[in-house]
């Protein structure tokens, strides 16, 4: 028999996260995407010295409210406790937002290090490293600050900057469904990062709407493969 | 205070560019009110980076589904023929030059058609988002943006002193004073606001304009 994927709490899924590791977090920006029980249950968990790989820096608890009636935990709730030192993604925040997210006053204590990337080599970097590549060559920062130390090379006349891969210790992801052995389909918009981040870790831990018998997923529909899933969690959203 | 054109004005002259099959992506802010322009006969498809193709105008309040947003949070609604993706093939389609068009908000642009439009001093965490990738990989960008700041300072400038997201990358920069085409030879006034004259218009924009010969009054 393969082994048991299914958990009962989004609290035992992410027991295992130790100090100091890796964690993607999938989603895009608000709600709809974002493993929100997951997060709320890592906030809960403590483990420190993350870092964090994920698109946005998240809101804070308060700025959800302006997304979704009576709010929800997005990353910000990792903040509040102190247990990010770093986070890798595409918009820490946004130059629009009405007031300063927990990780951009965290970011101006000192306390947590930021590397801004742009979305396509973000996702492409989580690819790069989900496929085994040592990287690849982007036309996308060339000639701005994201150019920065980084390897150049001249192909067919354009000029394209060396990305290098990203891999982690654990991802967090939302999906629609997952049969019992771990296979995933998606919902809407809600599949953006998530598919991608679920092939990239060591361990991914997914929370769905609903978990089915395997066998009831329609083949041709499924986009995670379950040998890419290590916990599945059914929660009511 | 002289009357500029409102927001709602801007994105129907945006969206009179918009040719029938165009794929369109609409950037953070106020690019994405573009969708909700009426186009009659004309059919485009938006794009949206999380990973979403040929969406509906804004969803009303009762229709909100949280797994149907634009890049930009916003709830929008189902339409005949929509598709979903990841993120990653979604920006495949951004650098692989299948976008038509891209229409991005910006704090400056150059004279040469150079692009900032995301870090400001004052808010060292701002991100890039997608735009990096939309300025180098769209056919087209169109810039669609308030012609001075706050405090009356010029957004089209002659160098950009913001952080670049892609050097000569603009294609038109839609103002609510005017309608400006970065040419071979520089900037060109192509349309201006009812009201408004050349030299006024020059006097708020840094770089010299060329006025087009046939220069109109914007027409919504």
């Amino acid at each position: 028999m393969p082994a048991n994927k299914v958990f009962a709490s989004c609290n035992d899924a992410v027991a295992d996260v130790f100090n100091g590791a890796t964690v993607m977090i999938g989603g895009f920006g608000s709600f709809g995407g974002l493993p929100v029980h997951l997060i709320e249950a890592l906030a809960k968990q403590g483990a420190k010295e993350l870092t964090i790989i994920s698109n946005m820096g998240g809101r804070g608890f308060e700025m959800t409210k302006l997304y979704k009636p009576g709010g929800y935990q997005d990353i910000g709730a990792l903040y509040a406790k102190s247990q990010v030192k770093k986070f890798i993604g595409a918009v820490p925040t946004l130059g629009g937002l009405p007031f300063a997210t927990p990780l951009e006053i965290q970011h101006r204590e000192g306390k947590v290090d930021i590397e801004m990337v742009p979305i396509g080599t973000l996702v492409e970097r989580i690819r790069a490293g989900a496929g085994g590549l040592g990287g690849f060559y982007t036309p996308t920062g060339v000639g701005t600050p994201v150019a920065k130390g980084k390897e150049t090379k001249v192909i067919n006349g354009k000029e394209y900057l060396l990305e290098l891969p990203l891999t982690s210790d654990f991802a967090l992801i939302k999906a629609h469904k997952a049969d019992t052995l771990g296979s995933l389909v998606y919902r809407g918009t809600a599949r953006c990062f998530n598919s991608v981040m679920a092939m990239a870790a060591k361990t991914t831990i997914v929370e769905v709407d609903q978990i089915v018998p395997a066998g009831e997923l329609d083949p041709e529909a499924v986009v995670t493969a379950h040998l890419y899933v290590s916990r599945v969690v059914e929660v009511a959203r | 205070m002289k009357k500029r054109m409102d927001e709602a004005t801007m994105a129907r002259r945006i969206a009179a560019e918009f040719r029938d099959g165009m794929v369109i992506n609409l950037g953070y802010g106020m690019p994405t009110l573009c969708a909700a322009v009426d186009l009659g006969d004309r059919v485009v498809f938006y794009h949206a980076e999380n990973g979403v193709l040929g969406y509906g105008g804004p969803a009303p309040d009762e229709e909100k589904d949280y797994e149907l947003i634009d890049a930009s949070d916003t709830p929008v609604s189902v339409r005949a023929g929509m598709l979903f993706f990841d993120t990653g093939s979604s920006f495949d389609m951004i650098r692989g030059g299948r976008i038509d068009l891209v229409v991005m908000g910006a704090y400056q642009v150059s004279k040469t058609g150079d692009l900032a439009n995301w870090g400001r001093t004052g808010r060292p965490a701002a991100g890039m988002g997608g735009a990096m990738d939309l300025a180098i990989g769209s056919k087209q960008v169109f810039i669609m943006m308030l012609h001075t700041t706050k405090e009356g300072a010029p957004r089209i400038v002659n160098q950009c002193t913001f952080p670049l997201t892609a050097k000569g990358c603009v294609k038109k920069i839609f103002t609510d004073l005017a309608l400006v085409e970065v040419g071979g030879q520089g900037l060109v006034l192509k349309e201006i606001a009812p009201g408004w004259s050349p030299e006024e218009v020059q006097a708020l924009t840094e770089p010299a304009l060329m006025i087009a010969e046939d220069l109109k009054e914007i027409c919504v």
